[in-house]
């Protein structure tokens, strides 16, 4: 299986990420709320990426704030994955009124843009971690939820999905043997791009002033606490942007190659 | 012959080569040969026939008449000579001021080719404004009038109608008005019968030869139905793999072929069973009434059928007659409304979910499209095991050998058993579904249209394997089909649907024999025969009956 | 009644529905959350006697039912309460900032329609060559890119390296139309940059999903021009889809100009929803997520009711 040069970068990057997320404490060179620094001093040989607005080594908050990011996408965008999956599967089984309610209740929910039902929401929640995620992934699991919904409908009318129950084989076998193998490789480039959404609808919440909370840091937060340079020529809120979108980027690249080998996974051994 | 009849050519292809790269999804792109070194010549006012499996070339043929290349098809050698001149490589403008002028097309699927959002008059005179060939008012005159030539209702106001509006058999007709409203000199007929039930499928061939000889223009007719081919063609070439098998006239093609390949063509279903005397019934369906749940529609009304142990009871009918429902109410799919179904001596229960195991291991299913009913995730030992494990708690090397005995009982041996569906042939595809049933030990399948979808010389393999795993293993058979062929060649029993009810029903030989009820003579008399003069024998008989009247 | 006339009534009746419902989820989602909204809105400065005024003021004290049709009946004519925080009438400050955003929204619609349809006929008609490769491929990063990243990256651009324009987005009333569109520039062009890519990429899937019909084969062996295969042939049947691909992307712009109107402190009621749940100011907050999902539900209907009335098997039925 020969893999484009696109979707090996964005593999390498995301790696990357991912590697520094997780061995955060290792790598990053500064601890995240010491101010080591002037205001804004540009990138040099002692702050790679220059300091932030209170004089932080931006450098060791991107790799903090990625841990935050990253974390909390990932939390929901499995939380929307499992959540979402296991509901539709569970809709397209048992049919009839299950999916009735369950689908008009995804309807209802996808009939507001979900940022609009998260500011409202975060009107009286309060801003936490937990709740953040909660929301997240319970906002998005409405896309799985009709994702793996149509997926497992379009299975379950096959023939040989027929030929089993005709045989008398159990619910269990017909989800799992039957209809999961053929749902998968849809299923996992869906989740590449549920944890874009997530880290692009984290990354918002935070920038409004509405996500994580201080004294933890995360990249839409970083934009926020920065921006104000920009005015002044200061780049350091670019460089959490830069972070965002080459994150957002390489898991698309990513993602799009596993969507366009599943059109050729009708069968054989291509895994 | 070939040289003396590329005087006056209207058509001369010469040693045409077409090519294309196919780009397999996550594979590098495949250069495949489509059509090789394949030459023949169409005369003014004569009908060629293309005949051939799926993959022979024929519809890339007849569009190369056109020197058009459907998607990444090219045109890479030879000559296609139209009047004389070679269209191969012609520049666009020239293209464009023949097609739709000097050679029109007729598509398989008229209910696809017609734009949905354009009235039918707008559409089918529109080469002829284009081309500048008559004025409006001219054109639509021509158009009505091949209208009521091609026999459609209302020829006046039926441009007024959207495709949409008017059945299949009627679009087909209408795209047939289309193509000789431009006056041109050469039709190109793709498959244009083949989606049509067989009763219309006989009307709407009529039409078109009638509207031929009338306007004696010449056409190319694609086909893989060498028996309507033979109603229409002057002369005949078969193709195979994308090369030229046998060309010569219809009479010498179906009388005195030459090649083996044409041979095996023209003798086709040529399976001789004859009819086992009747027995105690199996399975005996007993006033049988369905609807589907929510609707008071019965779409099947009062069906009674029985079938012995070891014999085949055939179920014909068209689309919507409800041979399929049939086959879903005994399964249990749909429970019956009304009625009872004895199976093996045993009231079957009508619901599914509640049938015991041995209710369901002897009676097995297979579909017509062997691709969707494999797991596509399942190796073929996985999938003819799946039964041993299931029903006879067969593991490991038992269960793997008894899947290679069925293997070679399919007539496939080694060497498949941890292979994937994507990567057998068509025709495997069906054996191992066959295997399959098998595995259960079943004393009945139900055969929905098995041989369908099939080439029709791998389907002949599969109906005499399915007679030889018959008489081995005393298995029944309930075939449901709209091929009289296939029936002719492995019913003991035949029962004849229409509109979800049985309108006759008996042993082969008492249903395919006089005196008919009305609607078996359309059926029967419908589908085409392997002889020249066929059509127009029926079409005299059926005048004269209805002049009787 | 014609069959498509049935369709729309049904189709506007479900809308007003799902509006009803909507209602209903806004109400519940602030109002009915476990916990004490009171107390959830005061935070840590909150005393017993504010905690009761507080209550008062919400009237927690009524059952949830009356509350929210008290709520829906105030909505519905027109009063929308006063804000928590300052006691302004909130239909008003709406009423002040409601021109601003749709002046922001049509700006960007009106260059982002075109410019999409024109790109994705663009990339269709060169389906799978480099046209198309770089045209996807741009889209494809602006897709990846949310709002407020896009936003301080132009920012940087074109306010410090080339210095064209203002960082910050203000209009007041008496500017004449020129210094309004000067001063939005920025906020449009981000806006158009993240709904372009989406619209773009739906028109191009809806125009070769009609080019890859039989009947376009069929229109070209009947010699038609490439032009009059489209204009004829493909047009006809590509307008419905696309209609409803730019309807849903302009419902899209919704949420886009939440955060756009943040970025650039543009005053507008993006930002007075944004500023105001940061306050805590649960009428403000209700009021302006009512209107941004009507807006976008009505939109979202306004694309169905095309796709129905264009579709011909509707208008003109056996």
């Amino acid at each position: 299986m020969k893999m484009p040069l696109s979707a090996l970068l964005g593999l390498i990057f995301t790696g990357g990420f991912f590697f520094a997320a997780i061995f955060a404490d290792v790598l990053a060179p500064y601890p995240l709320e010491m101010a080591v620094g002037k205001v804004w001093e540009p990138p040099s040989a002692t702050y790679w990426l220059g300091t932030d607005t209170i004089g932080r080594d931006i450098l060791s908050r991107l790799i903090y704030g990625g841990q935050i990011t990253i974390f909390v996408a990932t939390a929901s965008s499995l939380l929307a994955f499992g959540l979402g999956s296991i509901l539709g599967f569970t809709a397209v089984t048992q049919g009839g009124l299950v999916d009735q309610l369950l689908s008009r209740l995804v309807d209802l929910m996808m009939a507001i843009p979900s940022l609009i039902i998260a500011l409202v929401v975060l009107v009286v929640l309060p801003r936490t971690l937990i709740t953040l995620i909660l929301l997240m992934g319970i906002l998005d699991a409405t896309r799985v939820f009709r994702l793996s919904r149509a997926v497992a409908m379009d299975i379950a009318v096959m023939d040989y999905v027929e030929a089993a129950k005709l045989r008398g084989e159990r619910q269990g076998w017909i989800i799992f043997r039957e209809i999961l193998p053929n749902a998968l490789s849809p299923l996992v480039a869906e989740l590449g791009l549920r944890f874009i959404f997530a880290v692009l609808f984290i990354s918002t919440l935070s920038f409004l002033g509405l996500g994580i909370q201080p004294p933890l840091a995360d990249w839409g937060g970083m934009v926020q606490e920065n921006k104000d340079g920009l005015i002044y020529g200061k780049a350091a809120a670019l460089m959490p942007a830069l972070a965002i979108a080459v994150l957002a980027i390489s898991v698309n690249l990513v993602a799009d190659w596993v969507l366009s080998r599943t059109t050729s996974l009708k069968g054989g051994r291509g895994g | 012959m070939a040289e003396d009849r590329a005087v006056g050519s209207l058509l001369e292809i010469r040693n045409l080569k077409i090519e294309a790269t196919a780009y397999p999804p996550g594979e590098p792109p495949r250069h495949v040969v489509l059509v090789d070194d394949v030459s023949v010549s169409v005369q003014k006012g004569r009908v060629l026939g293309l005949i051939g499996e799926s993959g022979a070339g024929k519809s890339t043929i007849g569009l190369a008449a056109m020197a058009f290349g459907r998607g990444g098809v090219r045109l890479t050698g030879g000559q296609i000579l139209l009047n004389g001149r070679d269209i191969r490589g012609a520049d666009v403008g020239t293209l464009r001021a023949l097609r739709g002028r000097e050679v029109t097309y007729v598509a398989q699927s008229a209910a696809a080719a017609f734009n949905p959002a354009k009235r039918l008059m707008e559409q089918v005179i529109e080469t002829t404004l284009l081309h500048g060939v008559m004025g409006r008012a001219e054109a639509e005159a021509r158009a009505v009038a091949l209208f009521r030539k091609l026999g459609l209702p209302n020829p006046e106001t039926f441009g007024s109608r959207f495709p949409h509006q008017v059945s299949g058999g009627q679009l087909q007709r209408a795209m047939t008005a289309m193509a000789l409203c431009p006056k041109p000199e050469l039709v190109v007929f793709d498959e244009p019968t083949t989606a049509l039930d067989v009763t219309t499928q006989i009307e709407v061939l009529a039409a078109i030869k009638e509207a031929i000889h009338d306007t004696g223009v010449a056409a190319l007719y694609i086909t893989h139905d060498l028996a309507v081919v033979t109603q229409v063609a002057d002369d005949i070439l078969v193709l195979r793999g994308g090369r030229r098998v046998e060309y010569g006239t219809t009479d010498q093609i179906i009388n005195a072929p030459r090649e083996e390949y044409t041979r095996a063509l023209v003798s086709v279903r040529s399976i001789d069973h004859v009819e086992k005397p009747q027995a105690p019934s199996i399975l005996s369906v007993a006033g049988v009434t369905a609807r589907y749940k929510g609707t008071t529609f019965d779409v099947l009304k009062t069906v009674t059928v029985d079938l012995a142990p070891g014999q085949t009871l055939a179920v014909v009918g068209e689309s919507g007659s409800g041979k399929s429902t049939l086959a879903r109410v005994i399964t249990g799919l749909l429970p019956a409304a009304e009625g009872r179904i004895t199976f093996a001596g045993r009231p079957l229960s009508p619901d599914l979910a509640s049938r015991t195991k041995d209710d369901l291991r002897e009676l097995q299913m297979i579909y017509q499209m062997a691709d969707t009913a494999m797991n596509p995730r399942q190796t073929v030992g996985t999938i003819i095991g799946r039964p041993l494990e299931f029903y006879f708690g067969l593991k490991g090397e038992a269960k793997r050998a008894q899947v290679q005995d069925l293997l070679d009982q399919i007539e496939m041996g080694k060497g498949y058993i941890d292979r994937y569906p994507a990567e057998l042939s068509g025709g495997q595809k069906q054996r191992v579904c066959i295997a399959r049933a098998l595995a259960a030990k079943p004393k009945l399948i139900i055969c929905d249209e098995v041989t369908s979808a099939l080439d029709p010389l791998v389907a002949d393999g599969i109906l005499k394997l399915l007679l030889t795993l018959q008489a081995q293993e005393g298995v029944a058979y309930l075939f449901i089909t709209h091929d009289l062929a296939t029936v002719r060649a492995i019913a003991d029993r035949i029962a004849v649907m229409y509109r979800g009810a049985v309108v006759r029903y008996g042993s082969k030989t008492d249903v395919l024999t006089p005196p008919f009820d009305d609607y078996t003579d359309l059926l029967l008399s419908s589908v085409p025969e392997m002889k020249l003069g066929w059509l127009e024998g029926v079409l005299a008989h059926r005048k004269m009956d209805s002049a009787g009247n | 009644m014609h069959p498509v006339l049935i369709l729309v009534t049904q189709r506007v009746a479900l809308g007003l529905l799902l509006l009803l419902a909507v209602s209903v989820v806004i109400f519940v989602g602030t109002e009915a959350l476990p916990g004490d909204v009171a107390s959830a809105i005061l935070g840590q400065s909150a005393t017993p006697e504010s905690l009761a005024n507080l209550r008062e003021e919400l009237g927690l004290n009524q059952s949830p039912i009356a509350r929210y049709f008290t709520w829906m009946g105030g909505l519905l004519t027109g009063d929308l309460g006063v804000a928590l925080t300052n006691g302004q009438d909130i239909g008003q400050a709406i009423a002040q900032r409601m021109g601003n955003t749709i002046f922001l929204a049509a700006c960007a619609a009106v260059i982002s329609v075109p410019l999409a349809i024109l790109l994705g006929l663009l990339a269709a008609r060169y389906a799978g060559r480099w046209p198309d490769k770089v045209i996807s491929g741009i889209t494809l990063s602006t897709i990846s890119l949310p709002e407020f990243v896009a936003g301080y990256f132009l920012i940087y651009l074109l306010t410090q390296i080339i210095p064209i324009f203002q960082p910050v987005a203000m209009i007041f009333p008496g500017m004449s139309f020129w210094a309004k569109l000067h001063a939005v520039a920025l906020p449009v062009i981000v806006l158009v940059l993240v709904v372009l890519a989406h619209m773009m990429r739906m028109t191009r899937a809806a125009i070769l999903n009609v080019m890859q019909s039989a009947y376009i084969e069929t229109a070209e062996l009947k010699g038609l021009s490439p032009m009059a295969v489209i204009w004829r042939h493909a047009l006809p049947n590509a307008v419905a889809p696309i209609v409803s691909v730019v309807v849903i992307n302009l419902a899209y712009l919704v949420v886009g100009v939440v955060v756009v109107e943040v970025v650039f402190s543009y005053n507008a009621l993006g930002k007075y929803l944004v500023d105001h749940v940061a306050k805590r100011d649960l009428p403000v907050v209700q009021a302006v997520g009512m209107i941004f999902a009507a807006v976008y539900i009505g939109l979202n209907i306004l694309a169905d009711v095309v796709s129905i009335v264009a579709n011909p098997r509707l208008r003109h039925p056996k």
